[in-house]
């Protein structure tokens, strides 16, 4: 589904990925690692597009297409959807309208928020005034009237109360398993993801197939998921950056 | 009164570019009144429906129609309020000549004072005491012929505890591409009343526009006022002032306005608050795609505990618009709480891509942020205009800037 080869990344004059590759099989969930600044935003926001990021080398290849130079709208048609972790305010645009477009007109805003419990949410201003799990929500929502197939959720339990984790934690295994529980069935009918997370919290929701630690800007280390997350519990990130297993390879 | 207006009639205004009024003949006084909104001609029903004014009059409680300097359509469905030329009413309310020319001086500069002079037709509008009228009463100032200076002179009054709605549509038919218009309202909203007051102008390339605009709002009275123009028009300069006399009155401003390529727009709204415990609210929204557009906002306290806020941004599109705002307050007294924030600047760009990673193209979205940039300004519009204003947005192509 996703191939990234040997990305590396400017903003500004600062390089934030550099000599990245990865893979996200179809049908699979790849969880990203790593300590702040590390540069996993900037990997999700590179393969989104966003102009900030200035692909020096490498490529970005989704379902076959090199994407590496295309518009972000040509790539939200292709399928790729994004929860950002700090998304703009939009003054003056309702929610309600942000999900007709998404949607194509395709989806009732009514009817999906009340899926979600959201509906009132609707007439209110994108983002505007949000708690940080309002925020989440109203990401998911978006991206439900979306309905991508490769699904880049940026840290989708940090600002969420205990709470809310269940609701957010359920609505993301929802959208990405369509309510498939079979593994096999989920490799062929679900969608793909690529999730960062910090607390590894989310895993208890979704089923997570590999693992990266990235750690300033490098591919530190790759694995299965769970196994990376008790080791950077208890050793914490300076044991991968010492170890830098993937560069050895 | 006639003679320190004729005084003025050279006398140029503070603000705005000057505008040779030798130019222009004045507007025709002759042209026949029809007996419904259905008999007016194609063309000139057309340009009414470019300014929100309903041909049909369905919706509205009542229509009046100004063409150049003639009334020409007239309806009134029931008889909570008066409406009428305020030519004929000047003539059946003796008391009316109380409320002429008070809230706007004859000899203010060349345009009133052109107005003044010319025995000016215009609306009259009385909404009657404690009545509630329940849907718009719309009136039309058209201009339709080429040239032609339009003088008018209005007159609002709502009546102690009464309400009452009102939008005006000021529009030049087709091919009317050079005149000017020059539009006198005096409103007074009584105890208890309330006036909301639209206007939406759709003018043309080379036509000059100076509205002159009075407001007296008395004890516990709300006067809301929104303006809209979103199309070409050569020049417009107005500066309406609510005077907040009466205890507890309040004055609401919503402006969104678009300056075209080849505009001159200087909008400008202004509360005086004089009233104990008054308030006022001025928001603007403008945003230019190439022409110049100056927001001034005034607000000036003279009374305790009133409040007062003003917000003014502005959008700039492309490079070649200017976009000013002159926000200031002013108060006389201590017991006062009066703020104003401005902003101006492009389309932040991390808005345009956050919807375009829902799958919207570049021209796509900055429309929609654009429009709901606008449609902040006019959130107090009633629902059934709004859906005429956000068409007119949507038309505008403004993503195109």
């Amino acid at each position: 589904m996703l191939e990234i080869k040997n990305l590396t990344v400017e903003v500004g004059n600062r390089r934030v990925l550099k000599d990245i590759s990865l893979t996200v099989p179809s049908g699979s969930t790849s969880v990203l690692f790593g300590p702040n600044g590390s540069g996993k935003s900037s990997l999700l926001n590179t393969i989104m597009g966003l102009s900030n990021y200035r692909v020096l080398e490498g490529q970005i290849i989704f379902d076959g297409e090199d994407i590496t130079h295309m518009p972000v709208h040509e790539r939200a048609k292709l399928g790729i959807g994004l929860m950002s972790q700090r998304p703009p305010n939009l003054v003056g645009v309702q929610l309600r309208d942000m999900l007709r477009v998404t949607s194509r007109g395709k989806r009732d805003p009514g009817k999906l928020a009340e899926t979600l419990n959201m509906k009132r949410f609707l007439d209110r201003d994108v983002n505007v005034g949000f708690s940080g799990g309002e925020i989440k929500r109203s990401e998911l929502l978006q991206l439900a009237a979306q309905n991508p197939c490769f699904y880049m959720l940026d840290e989708p339990e940090s600002g969420v109360d205990l709470e809310s984790i269940e609701r957010v934690g359920t609505m993301i295994r929802d959208l990405l398993t369509g309510g498939v529980t079979c593994a096999g069935r989920r490799a062929t009918e679900g969608k793909s993801a690529l999730v960062i997370t910090h607390t590894g919290q989310i895993l208890d929701y979704i089923e997570a197939d590999r693992g990266y630690v990235l750690c300033d800007g490098m591919m530190a280390c790759s694995g299965n998921p769970r196994e990376l997350l008790r080791e950077i519990r208890n050793n914490g990130y300076e044991e991968c950056v010492d170890c830098r297993l993937v560069k050895q390879k | 009164m006639r003679k320190r207006a004729e005084a003025a009639l050279e006398k140029k205004a503070a603000l705005g570019e000057d505008i040779d009024l030798s130019k222009f003949r004045e507007g025709a006084r002759d042209i026949p009144e029809v007996s419904s909104l259905e008999e007016l001609p194609e063309r000139t029903r057309e340009a009414m429906l470019r300014a929100s004014v309903v041909p049909s009059g369905e919706g509205r409680e009542g229509s009046l129609v100004i063409l150049d300097n003639s009334m020409v359509a007239r309806s009134v469905a029931s008889d909570a309020y008066e409406l009428m030329d305020v030519r004929a009413a000047m003539q059946k309310h003796d008391w009316l000549k109380d409320y002429a020319w008070k809230l706007v001086q004859p000899d203010a500069d060349k345009y009133t004072a052109s107005t003044y002079l010319a025995d000016a037709p215009g609306y009259f509008i009385r909404a009657l005491p404690g009545q509630h009228v329940k849907m718009p009463i719309q009136t039309c100032l058209l201009v339709g012929s080429q040239n032609t200076a339009q003088t008018v002179h209005n007159i609002i009054i709502v009546e102690e505890g009464a309400s009452l709605e009102v939008v005006t549509g000021c529009v030049s038919e087709g091919g009317v591409e050079e005149a000017i218009h020059m539009g006198i309202s005096e409103f007074y909203v009584k105890k208890g009343g309330k006036l909301t007051f639209t206007m939406i102008h759709n003018w043309a390339e080379q036509i000059g526009v100076r509205p002159r605009t009075g407001v007296l709002v008395e004890d516990n009275a709300s006067y809301i006022n929104n303006y809209v123009i979103l199309k070409k028009v050569r020049t417009v300069q107005t500066y309406p002032t609510a005077h907040l006399v009466g205890r507890n009155s309040v004055a609401q401003f919503n402006t969104v306005a678009v300056a075209q390529p080849g505009a001159d727009l200087d909008l400008g709204s202004r509360a005086v608050l004089s009233g104990v415990g008054s308030r006022a609210e001025i928001i603007s929204r403008s945003l230019t795609t190439g022409g110049r557009v100056v927001n001034r906002g005034s607000l000036v306290g003279k009374a305790a505990d009133i409040k007062a806020h003003l917000e003014c941004r502005g959008l700039i599109l492309g490079d070649k618009g200017v976009n000013i705002a002159i926000p200031e307050l002013e108060a006389h007294i201590p017991d006062v709480e009066m703020t104003h924030e401005a902003s101006l600047g492009k389309i932040a760009k991390d808005q345009v891509e956050y919807i375009m990673s829902r799958g919207l193209t570049e021209d796509e979205a900055v429309g929609m942020i654009v429009r709901g940039f606008l449609e902040v300004g006019i959130r107090n519009i009633p629902e059934e205009l709004k859906a005429e204003i956000d068409k007119t947005i949507a038309q505008a192509e403004l993503a195109k800037g």
